[in-house]
């Protein structure tokens, strides 16, 4: 009965505490540890679109950036691309400044990693915002769902090896 | 009021509903083995461990190996190496010995991130040569539960539930 006999101020203090709970167990597992989720749609651009760009005759072709570990893109990676490494790191973003410092600022610029499943890839979203800060107007992240082998080299799509 | 009630405990239950469904199947993705290349011989190597002294996979024939590529900068990763601290602790009498890769790209962070975590198993630095002999490690985690005589059991990649694991580690050291 105490229960029921509760004020209208506690019930809209728990009705609260319910809500800002279920938005938490909505929004943490996705974007609290990789944070790619929250980039743009407008940001992403899919394997396939991709892959069009680049064995179009005609058409104006991206600088790829890999924002992952070199590791990973010495076993395969896009061929063309570079190797920037893991911008999660200070030393992988200055490696992202060097590369693009010189390049005018409506350069087409994709950058791709696929370390990990999309929600938890720690380096594409902090690479994105940065050449944002640094004013490139033309930037697109290649969303890959799983992972490089699994969303790439197991497509069929085009890869390079090595250095 | 009673209705500003109901519209509020019935917005958060639907938010939890979906948190819940959203961590399920991110989960659910993540989790996609025992792959193909089953039975197969484990791939030897000789890589270096974080001081400095290599270690050899062939070495451990005759015991189970959970051999897990992973890298500190990777979250599920990180997310699993407690579960693989508590399975070394758990299966190390009974022959089970964990053996990391890491596919960092320099040691200085898998020293660090060791003793942090208290990391009870010996972790070598990974590189494309030993990626592409097992496949391909093109995204992370990826875990090879190896039987006693050196044949890959199982192949999980992605993040995968402990128990999971340890289910397999289990199946692996019984038949003794």
């Amino acid at each position: 009965m105490t229960f029921l006999k509760m004020t209208s101020s506690k019930w809209e203090f728990i009705c609260a505490a319910v809500l800002i709970g279920g938005l938490a167990a909505a929004f943490v597992p996705g974007q609290a540890l990789g944070q790619a989720t929250s980039i743009p749609s407008s940001h992403l651009i899919n394997p396939e679109d991709l892959v069009k760009i680049v064995q179009a005759a005609k058409g104006e072709k991206p600088l790829l950036l890999q924002v992952g570990s070199y590791v990973l893109y010495a076993q395969a990676h896009i061929p063309g691309s570079e190797y920037v490494g893991s911008v999660a790191s200070e030393a992988g973003m200055q490696q992202l400044h060097r590369h693009v410092d010189s390049l005018p600022k409506n350069k087409f610029i994709v950058l791709y990693c696929g370390c990990c499943p999309w929600s938890h890839c720690p380096n594409v979203k902090p690479a994105d915002d940065a050449l944002h800060a640094m004013g490139f107007t033309h930037v697109k992240v290649l969303y890959i769902a799983n992972n490089f082998g699994a969303d790439w080299v197991e497509k069929g799509y085009p890869v390079a090896k090595g250095q | 009021m009673a209705s500003r009630r109901r519209i509020l405990i019935g917005a958060g239950l639907l938010c939890m509903a979906v948190g819940v469904y959203v961590a399920l199947q991110s989960r659910g993705r993540m989790a996609r083995g025992p792959a193909a290349k089953q039975h197969s011989v484990a791939p030897d190597f000789s890589l270096p461990q974080l001081n400095g002294q290599s270690l050899q996979l062939s070495a451990y024939r005759g015991q189970v190996v959970l051999l897990d590529f992973w890298a500190t900068w990777c979250t599920p990763c990180r997310e699993e190496i407690p579960h693989l601290v508590e399975l070394q602790n758990k299966y190390s009498d009974q022959g089970l010995a964990i053996i990391g890769v890491s596919m960092d790209d320099s040691p200085d962070p898998v020293r660090e991130f060791y003793q942090q975590f208290k990391m009870n198993y010996p972790v070598v630095m990974g590189n494309a040569d030993i990626g592409e002999r097992y496949g391909g490690v093109l995204g992370l985690p990826i875990a090879f539960v190896i039987d006693r005589d050196g044949r890959i059991y199982a192949k999980h990649i992605g993040a995968t539930e402990a128990s999971v694991l340890e289910q397999d580690v289990r199946a692996v050291l019984a038949p003794q």
